[in-house]
């Protein structure tokens, strides 16, 4: 059987722990289109070494991701029905350790991008260049300071195997004015806005990268 | 004595020739500075030759030690080297998270120690660096008291999967002696204490000591601690234990008193102050002020020996 977007979105709901709180449906969509179209991994062999490489950063609410994860084979669905119990893989903030398909152990804000160019620039000194590294941040996440070394960095060394998706439901708490897209591009980079349900629209935002510079994507939530 | 920073060759040089050797041969290897050791004369060669594997991110510590976790990632060795301060403490949180929470390991050579760059005061100084390792697991802890001490420790922590930390220092031992192995050396026997002096600290412990009846025993590789040499010399010394460290004070004093939960034991803990003096002047003078000069390290033992 494919899954299919409709497929994660149920998916997702079983990992709804307290119905208080609802998983993040916006990020849902984002994961969505790199996995089922975007990403180059497959789960039958997840440790190529030739595969894409996704670093949730935003580790918070990974309900979303388990199940994008569930639906494309990393892992068992009924995995979903547990989270965060006594022996569940599948905490709060993803580990990698314990999760098929999982990248990089998240949680603290403003890891997943240094980490992400560290790898980018690995792969690349080992002669691999098919791959690209795509981080996914939030907006407020960007408040983080490393996320402006490594911002600053990527750009001026113009990494081009590198893509930074943000998804941007306005929850920092200063806000962004100006937007999101122009303190990366003011630093050497391409960017992208769009709309964050817009499938199509985020597919062709990902593939707009060029190889002389990386990447950004700024999804945007409706208000 | 301990000599300064105008000594001919310094650990930090022998680092710095030894990388680019290594860098060389193993193509595994890669090293990401933060400025500090990028210039000619440093790193600045090695960069020209590989410029896939020397990485300067500029003055972003945070950067450095993220991108060094994201090479492991990606299947290379890497290796992060800085000022202590800014290496260890500033980026404390990616040292903690980007290596052996992702299920990865890396260096780390710090440069700068406890009070090296004495004139530049507190801001570059680290004496809690090697504490702040004890609270996160599996790292590899070396302090090399002598400049022919850093090749060996290095070249294995280049061919190993473990997290290392290597604590570089301008201060210096007369000669060499750390284990290849990472035990304790045993320098002289004697009965009324055991006394660890750990790296750079030997020769004011061996001159503060000259003439007490007492083992002397060498550490320049730390964590782990060897303490199954230790318990046997403190055996022969009524469990008798004084530890000169040169950074904080009190630092292993957790490693012995695990070791020696069976017996009744007396431990002196030597070692740096957590006070912030404002004083700048020479490591000479911080040793001094800190008690760990030959004078300082003789009274304290002379007090706990009551000798």
């Amino acid at each position: 059987m494919t899954a299919t977007f409709e497929t994660a979105r149920q998916l997702a709901q079983r990992t709804v722990v307290d119905p208080r709180y609802p998983i993040n449906t916006y990020t849902l969509d984002p994961l969505w289109v790199l996995y089922d179209r975007i990403l180059r991994i497959d789960s039958a062999d997840p440790d190529d070494p030739n595969r894409d490489r996704f670093y949730l950063s935003k580790g918070h609410g990974p309900g979303s991701y388990y199940a994008v994860l569930a639906a494309k084979g990393f892992i068992p669905a009924d995995w979903l029905d547990s989270v965060a119990a006594t022996e569940s893989p599948l905490g709060a903030h993803p580990d990698t350790t314990r999760v098929p398909g999982v990248e990089i152990s998240a949680g603290s804000l403003g890891h997943g991008l240094p980490l992400g160019i560290g790898t980018a620039l690995g792969l690349t000194a080992q002669g691999i260049h098919a791959p690209r590294v795509y981080v996914l941040i939030g907006d407020a996440e960007l408040d983080e300071g490393s996320n402006h070394e490594a911002m600053a960095f990527a750009g001026a060394y113009g990494l081009g195997n590198l893509t930074t998706l943000v998804v941007d439901n306005h929850s920092a708490t200063h806000g962004w004015p100006g937007g999101i897209a122009s303190r990366f591009t003011a630093q050497g980079w391409t960017a992208t806005t769009v709309g964050i349900t817009d499938h199509d629209g985020l597919a062709s935002a990902l593939t707009r990268h060029t190889k002389a510079a990386p990447h950004a994507v700024i999804a945007t939530v409706e208000d | 004595m301990n000599a300064t920073v105008a000594e001919a060759i310094a650990m930090r040089d022998v680092f710095i020739s030894e990388t680019a050797r290594l860098l060389d041969d193993n193509p595994r290897l890669a090293l990401v500075l933060a400025d500090i050791s990028a210039g000619e004369g440093r790193f600045a060669q090695a960069g020209v030759d590989h410029p896939d594997r020397v990485i300067n991110v500029g003055i972003r510590e945070q950067l450095m030690v993220g991108v060094a976790g994201g090479l492991a990632l990606a299947g290379l060795r890497p290796i992060a080297h800085s000022y202590a301060p800014f290496l260890v403490e500033r980026a404390f949180e990616q040292v903690k998270l980007d290596f052996g929470h992702q299920g990865t390991s890396g260096i780390l050579v710090s440069v700068g120690a406890s009070y090296d760059w004495s004139e530049g005061g507190y801001t570059h100084f680290s004496p809690r660096d090697v504490a702040l390792f004890d609270t996160i697991p599996g790292w590899t802890v070396h302090v090399p008291g002598h400049p022919d001490e850093v090749t060996g420790p290095l070249r294995a922590a280049a061919d190993s999967d473990e997290s290392v930390y290597i604590r570089l220092s301008n201060r210096r031992n007369a000669e060499a002696h750390a284990s290849p192995d990472g035990k304790l050396t045993v320098l002289k026997r004697g009965g009324q204490a055991t006394v660890v002096a750990v790296g750079p600290m030997l020769d004011n412990v061996l001159a503060a000591t000259a003439d007490l009846d007492v083992t002397i025993a060498y550490a320049a590789t730390v964590r782990p601690f060897d303490t199954q040499t230790l318990r046997e010399l403190a055996g022969t010394t009524a469990d008798t234990i004084a530890l000169v460290e040169p950074y904080l004070a009190g630092t292993s004093d957790h490693i012995v008193n695990a070791a020696l939960t069976d017996r009744p034991h007396r431990l002196l803990s030597l070692g740096v102050g957590r006070e912030d003096l404002h004083r700048f002047g020479t490591p000479d003078d911080h040793d001094s002020w800190h008690g760990l000069d030959p004078a300082g390290i003789r009274a304290s033992l002379s007090k706990f020996l009551s000798v």
